[in-house]
């Protein structure tokens, strides 16, 4: 193999994307050695097993996805922005599309939310941990390793060009010759596997390690959403593991799964991709369905209108969600009834989805509203989704559809429930819980003014794109000429995105310009909140809790601070018995990266060695005994009493 | 740590129980996968392309040795789980040893059947049916293979550390693992042989 095969080559922009890569790289390097802080680095996060660490580190990643991805957003408008735009060629737009769709979803809202879930679940139903909390490390480095495999092939190898869900036959190595697609499959195999961890670690976790009286009918809205997406999680993550397996196969080793010779089917990589996908869409939407009904009643100063309705909901939509699939190829052929069949049950979806509207909305009403930062992006969420949802049913009409299959219509509709459903939900939920991560509140004014940048931008972005798909301006069209007519609005939607931009910036800022500005929160409990993370300190001790919580009813820290009843029992601290810090969750995902790597470019023996060098770190693991440490009761008391002041 | 002594050991503590509950729920995407994996047998068994049906291949001499190691394996390890809760070490270990060489048994049957299978020109790349067999088969013999390491890893620790609340969980949720296996195999034996030699 030639350099310039290795190496991407011919495009400027990738030249300084290359060159910036290595200087940051060396910048952050000589940092860490300069201000000594390998230690610190290694010894406190690359080894910890502490959930909530762990959390800062998905949310952490998912913020730097969420700018990659937004810049292959712009680079997109800024290319569509006017008629026979010359800013990118064909090849590179395919790209680009691909991997702002695949970052987004995947190393973006998916770990958003998982970090999210890491941070607070476990605070929510008086955890001490996760049920495996060694296991929720490896969770994280492998979705680590995947994200870096997949955004290191823009400057290595190339990237895949075959859009986010790669159909066959243009993902096959006929159509896609390069590595890209290789790159595809296998960083998203390794990050999958970790998210398939996480669903069975979470599952347990909540139904296993919950505090006395806990019922499942007293859980939170977002520990119950939670729970519902881990299920999906468990049941539709397989399905993409044999899928990229076979995609792999097809690619790697020339199996013939989905050729168009020898029997392969290129339908059967649509079906799988999506019995996978459509589930998927939904484990990043249901917990930010949580998030919001938590912001939303804290605001309101009400308990949450319908909780068993909300709850039910859910059910009803994740079992749903495995059903409707077909939606996404209502045009190839499939036949009247099978397009009836699933036009019904995707439109079914909407009628649970209602329920939840209609339950947020009786929430706020008669409600003492405060407008914070997160009930801000609550507020806009349900406007701008309920317009998303609408405009679903317009496509989950087959006949219709037939029409506007594969326009813009869609991308609209789809960035407008994702991102008011997930990506307003998970800054929801960032700006409600940063206090109690890391001890202060993001700066309301700065918060809000990148509230209204984004919410405007988005709007201005995004609905222009209807019209766009109803005049029949394609999807992935990577240029159009001025007689179509669709300059003036691809104009406008571009001056949103940029608006949406900055509006992310300011975000940004604001956690530079809170860090340094924010007054530190003494009590634990800023926003005068309802559930039980909200009991203890911020930032929250390693063990979460000195003592576990008793919990007679819905919203218990709500109810002890209403009724004057305690929440934890009187009575002498006892030690805690916690896991140890652990390098090997960190080494397995380096591991796997390599692994991912040669196997991308087909280095079958290097590929075999670090194969090797996984079973490896199993047997390691498996013959360990390490059995953590206890804290003192002595330590904790002390610990407690500095955090509280004297009041415990 | 709160211990239930009415319990066997495997399940006592709090976090082993959880262990156990978190494996059943692994077991529960085993199953999704490997349901996929059959569906798209199922999916492209008839899609032969020019290559050999699986008429043409199939033997059923070998495919019988496999499914008698392999369930007898299955049956030895559950005598070997029941030894372990009797406090048996030795014949608790001998029942696991029974097991794994029973595994690397059907694992060469196996491995002969498929260099048999290249020979006759029978390849990953032929069909897309021999494709989703290969995977099919390879995904299931993956399995075992990882098995038998495991397996071997925790007779290790068995006859080094004994009974523990550790050891005799792993051994536990290993039989989960092997009669999973087993089930998958009798799926592959009813879908893939039986249906394939009618």
């Amino acid at each position: 193999m030639k350099w310039d095969e290795f190496f991407v080559t011919g495009e400027p922009m990738i030249y300084g994307a290359m060159v910036s890569i290595v200087l940051v790289s060396i910048a952050i390097l000589v940092g860490l050695t300069y201000f000594k802080k390998w230690g610190y680095l290694w010894r406190e996060w690359l080894t910890t097993v502490d959930h909530k660490r762990i959390g800062v580190m998905y949310i952490l990643s998912a913020l730097i996805m969420l700018f990659r991805g937004g810049v292959d957003a712009l680079l997109m408008r800024t290319q569509l922005a006017v008629p026979e735009s010359g800013f990118l060629d064909s090849q590179h737009y395919n790209e680009i599309f691909t991997t702002h769709g695949v970052i987004m979803i995947l190393f973006m809202a998916m770990p958003f939310v998982i970090g999210l879930m890491n941070v607070v679940v476990p605070l929510q139903i008086g955890a001490r941990d996760v049920a495996f909390p060694r296991l929720n490390a490896v969770s994280f480095w492998l979705f680590f390793a995947g994200a870096m495999l997949f955004n290191i092939s823009f400057v290595i190898g190339g990237s895949p060009d075959a859009g986010w869900s790669a159909y066959f036959p243009l993902a096959s190595l006929e159509f896609s010759p390069t590595v890209g697609n290789n790159f595809y499959s296998l960083a998203l195999q390794i990050s999958g596997i970790g998210t398939l961890m996480t669903g069975v670690n979470f599952i347990v976790t909540i139904l296993k390690m919950r505090a006395p009286g806990m019922k499942l009918m007293r859980m939170p809205m977002f520990t119950w959403s939670v729970l519902i997406t881990n299920v999906i999680i468990l049941f539709a993550f397989p399905v993409l593991t044999v899928a990229l397996a076979l995609m792999m196969f097809d690619r790697v080793f020339g199996s013939q799964f989905f050729t168009m010779a020898n029997g392969g089917m290129d339908m059967l990589w649509a079906n799988l991709f999506w019995v996978w996908g459509h589930p998927e869409v939904y484990i990043v939407i249901l917990p930010a369905f949580g998030i919001f009904s938590d912001i939303i009643s804290t605001f309101s100063k009400k308990n949450l209108y319908g909780y068993k309705s909300m709850v039910f909901s859910m059910v009803i939509i994740s079992l749903l969600s495995f059903l409707v699939w077909a939606h996404h190829f209502y045009t190839m052929g499939a036949g009247a009834m099978v397009n009836g069949f699933f036009s019904i049950t995707t439109m079914l979806i909407a009628v649970p989805t209602g329920v939840k509207i209609f339950n947020w909305l009786f929430t706020l009403r008669k409600g003492k509203i405060t407008f914070t930062s997160p009930m801000l992006y609550a507020m806009a969420f349900i406007p701008i989704f309920t317009f998303g949802g609408v405009t679903g049913v317009m496509l989950a009409m087959a006949s219709a559809d037939y029409q506007y299959h594969n326009t813009m219509f869609l991308v609209a509709h789809f960035h407008y429930v994702l991102i008011p459903g997930t990506v307003f939900g998970v800054l929801a939920g960032l700006h409600y819980w940063f206090p109690k991560i890391f001890g202060f509140r993001l700066n309301e004014r700065r918060a809000k003014t990148a509230f209204w940048l984004i919410v405007v931008g988005f709007n201005v972005a995004f609905m222009p794109l209807f019209f766009l798909g109803l005049q029949g301006m394609t999807r992935r069209m990577y240029t159009y000429s001025a007689d179509t007519g669709f300059g003036p609005l691809n104009m406008i939607a571009t001056i949103g995105a940029f608006v949406l931009a900055i509006g992310f910036v300011v975000l940004c800022y604001n956690f530079y310009y809170s860090f340094r500005h924010s007054p530190r929160d003494e009590h634990g409990d800023p926003w005068d909140a309802r559930t039980l993370e909200w009991s203890i300190p911020s930032p929250v001790p390693v063990y979460n809790f000195a003592k576990v919580p008793h919990v007679e009813s819905q919203d218990a820290f709500w109810h002890a601070k209403k009724h004057n009843v305690p929440l934890f029992k009187e009575g002498p601290y006892e030690e805690i018995h916690m896991p140890s810090n652990s390098g090997q969750p960190f080494i397995l995902g380096v591991i796997m990266f390599f692994a991912g790597f040669f196997l991308v470019f087909s280095w079958f023996i290097p590929a075999l060695i670090a194969g090797i060098g996984v079973v490896i770190m199993l047997a390691v693991r498996s013959f360990e005994r390490d059995h953590g440490y206890h804290i003192s009761a002595k330590e904790i008391a002390a610990t407690e009493q500095k955090l509280r002041g004297d009041s415990v | 740590m709160k211990i239930n002594d009415a319990l066997p050991l495997e399940y006592r503590t709090e976090e082993n129980s959880n262990k156990i509950f978190g494996f059943w729920l692994f077991l529960g995407a085993e199953i999704v996968l490997f349901s996929t994996l059959f569906a798209v047998y199922l999916v492209l068994w008839n899609r032969t392309g020019s290559g050999p049906t699986g008429k043409d291949l199939f033997e059923i001499n070998g495919v019988i040795w496999e499914t008698v190691l392999l369930l007898t394996s299955s049956f030895t390890c559950g005598l070997g789980i029941h030894a372990m809760r009797l406090g048996l070490k030795k014949p608790m270990m001998i029942f696991f040893g029974i097991t794994l060489l029973m595994g690397l048994g059907f694992l060469g049957i196996e491995i002969t059947e498929f260099v048999n299978y290249v020979h006759e020109g029978a390849t990953l790349q032929t069909s897309a049916f021999l494709s989703s067999l290969f995977v099919l088969l390879g995904t299931h013999g993956l399995h075992v293979t990882m098995g038998f390491l495991w397996g071997a890893g925790i007779l290790i620790q068995i006859k080094r550390q004994g009974f523990t609340d550790e050891t005799t969980n792993k051994s536990f949720i290993f039989s989960l693992y092997w009669h999973f296996l087993d089930v998958v195999w009798i799926f592959i034996f009813s879908f893939v042989y039986l249906k394939g030699l009618m």
